[in-house]
């Protein structure tokens, strides 16, 4: 195998043994971009050699990353992929990204993503589509599809994305990598833009379940910066990869296997969960009530989150500015709805008026207070299911990727894509996508494992032994 | 309920108030566009009105956080001149806007 496409901690091993060396991981990586690069399209801005400190402290971690274009570098592009923030620099570093900083991270460069990850793949971006290097006619997923598909054709060794309904689990699963969306309040969200604040978090997209886990060493934490951080101690993640599973209680939940499913998605998590049971998990069937209103109660939630989150972009202080020729209504009116409506592209402005509708005088107890109401309904499933049980399995997604442009013209299928990952949001709790088999068509198929909130260990844990189990997470897409 | 005029959820001058309160002047193609957009997942989030939430509490957060306090002390925070590096256009120290008042 090619140095790319190691995963982490294969490479740490080689560098802290010296039989390589961070340029030369580098350089294999920018080997791949150059050849790969030009088809897949994972990314939006490639950054500039960086210096490489080879002697490095025995803790470092040197490992080439790829940001999604959501996450504020300081004093390098960081635009959502969206035309309304093209230019925009910010003058400060998310916390993560000083965490990557401090680790000795490498950055490759920007991932292409949703504009403002409002999406489930990678259309929506302003730099156009990223392809799934599994297939180039089809969509890499969303809305961190740059981020899944430069981890899946080793053009990053790993990368860091967001997760607001599935944005990382779904591409994750598409591009047959490891994506975790952990609890909210575990990864601190100072310096990403934010598109639903009661939704979104930041987590890994990797190549196996052990980088996950040391990706979340670096990143996980109690911020003073973001209030709705929780000042919790974050455990050593490795140490969960303990390879058993023996007597935990594992739920399924029949609502996640009913009509909509792929046949071929089913197959693969059906084995996935036998498993499990082979490894000593007592799996048993469970029900998760309201899972058929998520998808509605998150487009309520969300999109109302994201119109008042969006309402900042109005061409006063940073961004796109355009005033129109003449005056229209006054000339600041004027430019607000000149410049959101230049900036903003389509599934964009969709959402900013679904949500300023359901947050609308008239309707707000009938959409946005009820959205509310069945949350809390959706998160007491999980509650009730978690008193019981230790992990919740589902699949990913109810399909494998589709092609590009075939849920363009219709929103509201694009939106039941997420069916199976949404509510994992909307309730708050850790989830992780690992790969578990592939299509006839030779397209990655995804197992998702749930937990109690700020219990990542456990995640980590079964995900781990169903990995030592199986061979998928050592596919490599452009192997001979 | 939910209400609703006839038979449509939504109308082209809701969609034209809508975009007035977004601040997002729309060309007649996106208006319609927009509208028959509204208009599907309108109807298909109308399924929420199956579910009986009369004695059920609202979630706008999942963690049981209240208010939170930090010291009230003078830190290191972003001088004038970095946070006016991404104004769209400046004027002695300010961010420039268009005349507001005629």
């Amino acid at each position: 195998m090619k140095l790319n496409e190691l995963t982490a901690h294969e490479i740490l091993d080689l560098i802290r043994s010296r039989r390589t060396s961070i340029s030369e991981v580098y350089e294999a990586v920018t080997d791949q971009i150059q050849t790969t690069e030009k088809d897949v399209r994972a990314y939006v801005r490639l950054n500039e050699k960086p210096c490489h400190a080879d002697a490095l402290d025995a803790a470092a971690v040197p490992v080439p990353i790829g940001i999604k274009d959501n996450i504020c570098v300081a004093g390098q592009e960081t635009a959502c992929c969206s035309k309304i923030l093209a230019g925009f620099r910010p003058p400060y570093d998310a916390t993560v990204i000083r965490k990557l900083k401090a680790s000795g991270a490498v950055f490759v460069g920007s991932t292409n993503m949703d504009e403002f990850a409002f999406g489930s793949s990678t259309e929506n971006s302003c730099y156009g589509p990223t392809r799934n290097p599994w297939n180039l006619d089809c969509v890499p997923g969303g809305s961190s599809g740059g981020s899944a598909a430069a981890v899946a054709s080793g053009e990053a060794i790993w990368a860091i994305g967001s997760d607001t309904g599935g944005s990382i689990r779904q591409p994750a699963s598409f591009c047959g990598v490891v994506g975790l969306k952990p609890t909210y309040g575990r990864v601190s969200r100072y310096g990403l833009v934010a598109f639903a604040s009661s939704l979104d978090q930041i987590g890994p997209l990797t190549k196996d379940v052990t980088d996950a886990a040391l990706l979340m060493n670096i990143i996980a934490g109690y911020d003073e910066y973001d209030s709705t951080c929780a000042d919790m101690p974050v455990p050593d993640y490795t140490q969960a990869l303990m390879n058993d599973v023996k007597g935990l209680k594992i739920g399924i939940p029949q609502e996640y296997f009913v009509a909509g499913i792929d046949p071929e998605v089913k197959a693969a998590v059906t084995a996935a969960i036998e498993v499990l049971t082979e490894g000593g998990a007592v799996v048993e069937e469970v029900s998760l009530p309201h899972t058929e209103y998520a998808v509605a109660t998150y487009y309520i939630v969300a999109t109302a989150e994201a119109s008042s989150n969006l309402a900042r972009y109005d061409g006063v202080q940073y961004g796109l500015r355009r005033q129109p020729a003449a005056v229209r209504k006054n000339p600041l009116i004027d430019m607000y709805e000149e410049t959101r409506d230049a900036g903003f592209g389509p599934e964009a402005k969709r959402r900013i008026m679904l949500g300023t509708y359901s947050l609308s005088s008239g309707y707000y107890d009938d959409y946005y207070l009820k959205g509310l109401k069945v949350r809390t309904l959706i998160k007491q499933d999980f509650d009730h299911v978690f008193r019981e049980f230790d992990a919740v399995v589902t699949p990913t997604c109810p399909t494998t990727a589709f092609k590009i442009g075939e849920k363009m013209d219709d929103p509201l299928s694009m939106y039941l894509s997420d069916v199976y990952t949404i509510s994992v949001n909307l309730s708050g709790i850790p989830a992780i996508s690992v790969p578990c088999g592939f299509s006839k068509h030779r397209l990655p198929i995804g197992l998702q494992i749930l937990a109690k909130p700020f219990n990542e260990e456990m995640l980590l844990r079964i995900a781990y032994a169903y990995e030592q189990r199986t061979e998928w997470h050592k596919r490599r897409v452009f192997e001979r | 309920m939910i209400k609703t005029k006839g038979s449509k959820i939504v109308t082209q001058d809701d969609v034209r108030y809508i975009a007035s309160l977004s601040r997002i002047s729309l060309r007649d193609e996106e208006m319609a566009r927009l509208t028959r957009n509204l208009e599907d997942i309108l109807h298909y989030v109308r399924k929420l009105e199956e579910v009986d939430v009369r004695h059920i509490e609202p979630t706008s957060h999942v963690l049981p956080l209240k208010n939170v306090y930090r010291e009230d002390r003078m830190r290191p925070s972003l001088t004038r001149e970095d946070a006016l590096q991404i104004a769209v256009q400046q004027h002695e120290g300010f961010f420039k806007v268009p005349k507001v008042i005629q």
